[in-house]
């Protein structure tokens, strides 16, 4: 048994964190530092005439202003969408666009400059109806790409078919059909963005490369940062240095360069001061690039006896006013549907649309939480219709294990038969289902999610993931790797999976995570990578450094290295065990034999996905399985939900650190829960987000949590580390529909708008009243 | 303008000339080094820069430095003794309950606060005590285990 792998331990910086220790963005201090602000458009859609910052030049505390036209190049995360910039030189499009910015001695100083700040404005209609902005080709929010022109306000559309689909749902015994809407939420980290800068002139006898930059951020993709950061500044990417210190939450906030860094950047090289920038919550609000807004059909077809004979959905996205991740959101919405039950046939259409709002992004479970939502719900639907289980009918059409979905992916290990019947049991399914009290019900989902993406952000032959590891002859094991923990644990994986291998003390691991001149490149702390990934990447490179310490010991043991194991701080005769060395002694032998031991490790990804345009995006190494029962109580007076408890069995592939996949599970039904009765992102007609702090946006609080039960399932993935796959973000997808589904049990609506307000479930115990029971006489007078 | 306020700060007596305006957060993360208090909301919404004041769960964010004066103030930083975590610490840390860690230093002075008015308390109680600090990564339940662990461990120190 494995002296590290599977235990309850405790994380790497749990002790900093416990104490206040631990140093973040904001924590860090320099000498000199100047603090920057930013100036955001007060308008929605406006054309900037002019500005004029000469006021705020003048006043006494400010050391330097800066405009959009001094960082004219655009960046974005997508190579191929590239249409945001630090600042907007040409026009804003959403309440809360950077327009200038000002570094000062003081943050007080600070917002009184950007005051000063004139900026002359054309205003323009606002387009924040997604279906205004697609019909609505005079106003284009993106016009200053021709392309884009030809466009209007499309910022993709994507279209795939996966056989006959319409035969197959027309043919089918029963159909079902339906619309669904899922709400914007966004990601609500408790840290504010921050970033600081500091730029030294080196002399160099190099006349194209003078100077360095080192910018530490509230980031969880230092990679892609670094890049972009030296294609809009004008440098090289030697002469940057990106550092990510602790990170206080990001759910997928953080995974793309935001203004601030590139203002930091800017005004550290103008001044030649440290700048620091740290985000109000108001900031993040509008730096959003949290859940898409989604308008969804979809039509269901399957046999009496429950299987499915084929999908098809159509989707509308409200993108916001940049791309962000919205080529990749507009394929997930449709390419991560098609397991963990199989499809037959499928086709689904998306289009995203720009608005004048703050863009939408990436949210934990990324494209795919929505559409989930709307066909885990539609499922249900279906089950009624043909009266069985809705457990059994996800039951009935498991996709299985080494299979191939409908749309190319490759799905390896599955375990969600055994999440349903986890789930079943736990929950007293059988027993509860349909035989509670009108008011308290059970409702049942299932998802799936991709452990990493088969291929990068930017095409490259390069490894996804590197591990570099040192050992010292004091027994230090040193393990450099660029992968970002924001919270979720990767730097203890990496610590474990050090200790793990090399037989060393959990202590004698230190991890150096993050830090773009001292770590290999990961790509950062998205699409659920992080475990498969770099956990692979430092199986190598310590397998590597094992067999020289095997081969070292050998030769002084005169045995076979085979027979040698390296594990809880000794080398041991597999033969004989109670031939053993100290574990520092071992790395002596070998350090003694070889010269100083270090070795590198990489993961790279296999050719993966479906032939055809699109086919590689949402294929993954592996997918990990997810079932939610959810219980919930209705107060049909109030139109209250109060969901009650969740059990959420998901399958990791292996719980190398039980305590941490608890976490996710947990910390992902929570937010799905959020979604499903409390969060709204939301807007004024004027643009203005109507609830932009976190008392007016409602998260929950210890007494709004429900319940939550998680349940590990181990199929044991094939690549996977150890067997390994994710656990980040597939947990949080059946929350929603299971929540709904639950509701439907218990008072018999069907709830096909997030978020489940009172509101609405007043509504839809009226209709159902009406329904049941039609008033005599002419129809009500509606006012 | 600035003021001199003078206050106890983690046991140690401290004096500081702080602008009127300057919350009591701003001078213990800006003045005084004391980084482990957090600045989530700046207005009182998230509970992640929570000290003790003499005793008291308080907002430091929505506390000006002048109300200090005179009080003995505790910080995160305050809570281990000797070089020891508190049992509160250590039960965060070994439950799980440190995801990201940003909101927990203000959590963790919650419960400890809580302890030390209800040393073994129901769940309601430890809900309604940590309500007011909001935190996004865990869904609160390793934070409740850490909350009865630490408990446990306070009324046996053996167990």
């Amino acid at each position: 048994m494995s002296h590290v792998l599977g235990r309850r331990l405790r994380k790497i910086e749990g002790s900093a964190k416990a104490t206040g220790k631990a140093i973040y963005a904001d924590d860090l201090q320099l000498p000199g530092m100047l603090h920057a602000k930013i100036l955001r458009s007060p308008h929605a859609h406006a054309r900037i005439k002019s500005i004029d910052t000469r006021a705020a030049e003048a006043m006494s505390g400010v050391r330097g202003v800066l405009v959009g036209a001094e960082l004219p190049i655009r960046y974005g995360i997508i190579p191929w969408t590239q249409d945001e910039q630090a600042l907007a030189a040409d026009k804003a499009r959403y309440v809360g666009d950077g327009i200038a910015a000002v570094a000062a001695l003081d943050e007080d100083t600070a917002n009184q400059a950007i005051r000063q700040i004139k900026v002359e404005w054309e205003v323009l209609d606002a387009l924040l109806d997604p279906f205004e902005a697609l019909r609505r080709r005079d106003l284009v929010i993106h016009d200053w790409n021709d392309k884009q022109g030809k466009k209007g306000n499309v910022s993709k559309h994507v279209e795939l078919e996966f056989g006959e689909v319409d035969q197959a749902i027309e043919g089918a015994d029963v159909s079902v059909e339906g619309e669904y809407f899922f709400e914007g939420t966004t990601h609500a980290p408790i840290e504010p963005h921050c970033a600081v800068a500091t730029w030294e002139e080196t002399p160099s006898d190099d006349p194209e490369a003078r100077g360095k930059l080192t910018l530490w951020s509230s980031t969880q993709v230092p990679h892609y940062l670094h890049r972009e950061l030296a294609r809009v500044l004008g440098l090289a990417q030697s002469q940057i240095r990106v550092i990510q210190p602790a990170l206080g939450g990001a759910f997928g906030g953080k995974s793309e360069p935001f203004d601030l860094e590139f203002v930091v950047s800017k005004l550290a090289m103008k001044t030649g001061r440290p700048v620091k920038l740290l985000y109000t919550r108001e900031e993040v609000f509008y730096s959003h690039r949290g859940r898409h807004p989604m308008w969804m059909k979809f039509k269901t077809g399957a046999t009496k006896d429950g299987k499915l004979t084929g999908v098809r959905s159509k989707i509308l996205i409200d993108g916001g006013a940049y791309s962000s991740f919205g080529l990749v959101t507009s394929y997930y919405a449709g390419q991560l549907l098609t397991g963990p039950y199989h499809f037959p046939t499928y086709a689904f259409e998306a289009t995203r649309v720009y608005t004048n709002k703050p863009c939408c992004g990436p949210k934990r479970g990324h494209g795919s939480v929505q559409p989930r939502f709307a066909f885990e719900v539609q499922l249900d639907e279906l089950a009624e219709k043909l009266a069985l289980d809705p457990l059994e009918l996800r039951r009935r059409n498991f996709i299985g294990e080494q299979v191939q979905t409908v749309n190319g992916q490759l799905i390896t290990s599955n375990g969600f038969l055994e999440c349903l019947r986890l789930v079943e049991e736990a929950s007293g399914w059988k027993e509860r289902h349909g035989k509670m009290p009108r008011g308290r019900g059970l409702g049942v989902a299932g998802s799936m999610y991709i452990s990493g993406t088969a291929y990068p952000i930017y095409p490259n032959e390069m490894p996804q993931s590197a591990v570099m590891i040192r050992i010292d002859r004091s027994g230090v094991i040193a393990v450099h790797c660029g992968a970002s923990d924001i919270g979720q644990g990767s730097d203890s994986m990496l610590r474990y999976i050090a200790a793990e291998e090399l037989g060393a003390p959990l202590d004698a691991v230190r991890v150096f995570s993050s830090d773009t001149d001292l770590t290999p490149v990961d790509l950062g702390a998205y699409s659920s990578r992080g475990t498969f990934m770099v956990g692979n990447a430092a199986i190598e490179a310590c397998q590597r450094l094992k067999a020289q310490i095997q081969e070292a010991v050998a030769e002084k043991w005169g045995c076979s290295p085979k027979e040698v194991g390296l594990a809880g701080g000794l080398a041991l005769s597999l033969r004989d065990t109670a031939q053993n060395l100290p574990i520092q002694e071992a790395y002596q032998l070998a350090e003694a034999k070889f010269g100083s031991l270090a070795a590198t490790g990489s993961y790279r990804t296999e050719k993966l996905g479906g032939d055809y345009r699109g086919g590689t995006i949402g294929a993954s190494p592996a997918y990990s399985f997810t079932a939610h029962v959810a219980e919930v109580s209705v107060d049909e007076e109030t139109g209250v939900i109060t969901c009650e408890k969740i059990w959420i069995a998901h399958d990791c592939g292996k719980a190398l650190a039980p305590v941490l996949v608890e976490g996710q599970i947990e910390g992902s039904a929570y937010m799905g829960a959020a979604e499903a009765l409390m969060e709204v992102h939301d807007f004024h007609e004027t643009g203005l987000h109507r609830a932009p702090s976190l008392l007016d946006y409602k998260i929950p609080t210890s007494m709004d949590t429900p319940e939550l039960q998680a349940l590990i399932v181990e199929s044991g993935d094939p690549k996977g580390p150890y067997g390994a796959k994710e656990a980040g973000e597939g947990p949080l997808h059946p929350a929603i529909p299971a929540i709904a589904n639950a509701v439907y049990d218990a008072v018999g609506i069907r709830l096909r708008k997030t978020p489940f307000s009172p509101a609405r479930v007043l509504e839809a115990l009226r209709k159902q009243r009406e329904e049941r029971a039609p008033v005599p006489g002419p129809a009500p007078v509606r006012v | 303008m600035k003021q001199l306020v003078a206050f106890e700060i983690n046991g140690d007596p401290v004096e500081v000339a702080a602008p009127v305006h300057h919350t009591l957060l701003e001078v213990l993360r800006y003045g005084l080094g004391l980084t482990g208090s957090k600045q989530g909301c700046d207005k009182g919404d998230c509970g992640a820069c929570t000290v003790l004041v003499d005793g008291q769960p308080v907002l430091s964010c929505l506390t000006l430095a002048v109300a200090a004066r005179g009080k003995q103030v505790v910080t995160i930083e305050g809570l281990a003794k000797n070089g020891r975590l508190d049992p509160v610490q250590d039960a965060f840390d070994r439950c799980g309950a440190l995801q990201c860690g940003f909101c927990q230093s203000g959590m963790m002075i919650s419960a400890r606060a809580l302890l030390n008015e209800h040393p073994c308390p129901t769940r309601e109680q430890t809900k309604l005590a940590l309500s007011g600090n909001l935190c996004r990564c865990t869904g609160y339940t390793k934070i409740f285990e850490a909350v009865d662990a630490a408990a446990l461990q306070e009324a046996d120190p053996k167990a």
